[in-house]
């Protein structure tokens, strides 16, 4: 099989994809200016730190007030990026995005690390998997889940030259980094990385690779899948989408990220709106996460490889 | 300006607050009523701004941040004699398509106003932020905020205030409507907060009282916390009002808060508010 343009360059967070892209944002954009909420070293903002102590806002562990200064930063014409975990840069602020960052259309840059099941060990209560949905019910709000190092420092990058409130979702582990380093990121635009003509398998973040090898099992059973990387989960490429299912007449979709209100859940109102077909969504299922290892815990909650096997052999018999 | 000045723009700012929430049958009347001296001394007298040209980012000017979103009346007449934008427009407040909404929000660019408030405890993050801006851009300018005494019940208030003294954010001047109301009643009945004076010490600011319906009072603590800016500290106004100052049946009581007058007791009202700029 021809698999060789996914190719493993190396192993690598892509909340160091982030610090890295914000580090050479440093040097580029002068506006730019970075917060965060006691994280800095997990967020991998250091270097952004050291190398401009000036335009780097150490709140403390006071979320709230991040937010509400990154939207008073804008008035003058700062770009501010805040940093820190996925579950308190959402679920604990959630009015202070609506009031002052989305409804007030501030060019906000939200970014969110150790999101989904693989934050690990530190269980439920870090592992937010309800992120997309909220930001991406909010109007003005873009939402971007980059899938590895090399296409996070690309979003990153991105983000600061779209002029709007963004949602920047990313994880702590390290996992293949196989996108072209040199690829500019399209805020918006589909990624078709595999063509294929039996299914769709629609994946965003981590569940990109998973859903590549999933595509090199299924081609050894016979069956030929397309594949689509969706890293702008709002707006959505839906003329992308649509080309992609007149051709292969059924979706999987997976994510890293509750079924209520994530990719699946854009998919399918899609589908059901413009192209009603038989759709399989790889999603944690209306249930909290625990404590464990990340490759356990996808397994565990059946967002992994083989959940993606079986639901395209699935969804390919109720064409 | 003269005191006298600005007292017959205040006693117009009120008729305009009771005829716009009147007109609609909803908004909040009483924090707007007794905020109109403070409002009006601030963006007649004090503030260095260009009402002709509003820009979002008001570079070199100063700014108003409005925490407590729901006395929109009393802010929207203030901009609109000020010259933001044509008193004609009062009289859309809180209609379908306006751009004055029920709490104020750029969404509609109305001009003068910078962030969406109303979901409480949010400004002051907000006017910290522009103030960290102001410094970076080399702009010596001063953010104003206003908050209602219930509004720093919000957790946010006190993050914001430890990270303004905690940095060293000089160039803003808070000030607290201490009318001692809320909408379910007294302050202290509701959620007692104790001494505001020595919370905000506590808390690393500069502390100054006025009594917000005196305004040679008001002008003299303007001025005496702007010298105070720009050495260190963060600086808080705790300014004494009566929601509902100006009409007699509507002081002392948390009733108006957020109740519009009938047609008849709004007419009484406006019988103790003296026309000076005329009506809208």
């Amino acid at each position: 099989m021809e698999m060789k343009e996914f190719e493993i360059q190396d192993h690598k967070d892509t909340r160091s994809g982030f610090g890295a892209g914000l580090s050479e944002l440093g040097k580029t954009n002068e506006n730019v200016v970075a917060l965060c909420a006691d994280l800095t070293g997990s967020l991998k903002m250091n270097a952004f730190e050291d190398a401009h102590p000036d335009r780097f806002f150490q709140v403390g562990i006071a979320e709230a007030n991040m937010i509400g200064i990154a939207a008073g930063l804008t008035i003058g014409g700062k770009i501010p990026f805040t940093g820190t975990f996925a579950n308190f840069s959402t679920g604990r602020v959630y009015d202070q995005i609506r009031q002052s960052v989305a409804y007030s259309n501030k060019n906000v840059k939200i970014c969110a690390s150790h999101a989904g099941l693989t934050l690990g060990e530190d269980g439920a209560t870090h592992q937010i998997l309800e992120d997309i949905g909220l930001m991406k019910m909010l109007p003005n709000m873009t939402v971007i889940s980059p899938c590895d190092y090399n296409e996070t420092k690309a979003a990153t990058i991105a983000i600061a030259e779209h002029d709007g409130p963004v949602y920047l979702r990313f994880g702590r582990p390290k996992v293949p980094n196989f996108t072209d380093p040199n690829k500019k990121f399209e805020i918006g635009k589909a990624d078709v990385l595999r063509e294929g003509k039996d299914v769709t398998i629609i994946a965003t973040g981590h569940l990109v690779w998973k859903a590549i090898e999933a595509s090199q099992i299924l081609l050894e059973k016979g069956i030929n899948p397309e594949i689509i990387n969706i890293h702008t989960i709002k707006p959505l490429d839906e003329k992308a989408v649509l080309a992609s299912v007149s051709k292969t007449k059924c979706v999987v979709t997976a994510e890293e990220h509750m079924m209520n209100g994530g990719l699946g859940d854009s998919i399918s109102q899609l589908l059901a709106r413009k192209a009603p077909s038989p759709l399989e969504m790889v999603a944690v299922n209306d249930t909290f996460g625990e404590s464990g290892k990340g490759d356990e815990l996808m397994a565990k909650y059946n967002i992994d490889t083989p959940d993606i096997v079986a639901a395209a052999e699935k969804v390919i018999l109720r064409k | 300006m003269e005191a006298k000045e600005l007292e017959r723009i205040s006693s117009q700012v009120r008729r305009d607050i009771i005829r716009m929430v009147a007109a609609v049958q909803s908004g909040h009347p009483g924090g707007s009523l007794g905020c109109a001296d403070f409002l009006t001394t601030v963006y007649f007298d004090k503030m260095d701004i260009d009402p002709n040209n509003f820009t979002m980012d008001g570079v070199n000017e100063d700014l108003f941040f409005l925490s407590n979103g729901h006395i929109s009346p009393v802010l929207y007449s203030v901009l609109a004699h000020r010259g933001y934008f044509e008193k004609s427009e009062l009289g859309t407040f809180r209609k379908l398509g306006s751009r004055l909404q029920g709490h104020p929000s750029p969404a509609k660019g109305i001009p003068g106003v910078r962030i969406a408030t109303g979901s409480l405890g949010q400004g002051l993050s907000v006017a910290i932020g522009s103030a960290l801006t102001k410094k970076l851009n080399g702009d010596n300018k001063i953010v104003y905020t206003l908050h209602g005494d219930g509004e720093l019940q919000e957790g946010q208030i006190w993050e914001a205030a430890m990270y303004a003294s905690g940095n060293k954010v000089d160039n803003i001047i808070a000030t607290i409507d201490y009318n001692h109301k809320q909408i379910d009643g007294d302050i202290d009945d509701v959620l007692p907060m104790g001494s505001l004076a020595q919370k905000w010490q506590a808390f690393g600011w500069e502390v100054l009282e006025m009594d917000g319906h005196n305004i040679e009072e008001i002008k003299a603590t303007l001025d005496k916390a702007k010298t105070m800016t720009g050495k260190g500290k963060p600086i808080v106004i705790i300014m004494k009002t009566v929601m509902g100052q100006g009409v007699d049946f509507m002081m002392h009581t948390h009733k108006w808060h957020g109740s519009p007058p009938s047609n008849e007791q709004a007419e009484n009202a406006l019988s103790q508010l003296e026309e000076t700029l005329g009506d809208y």
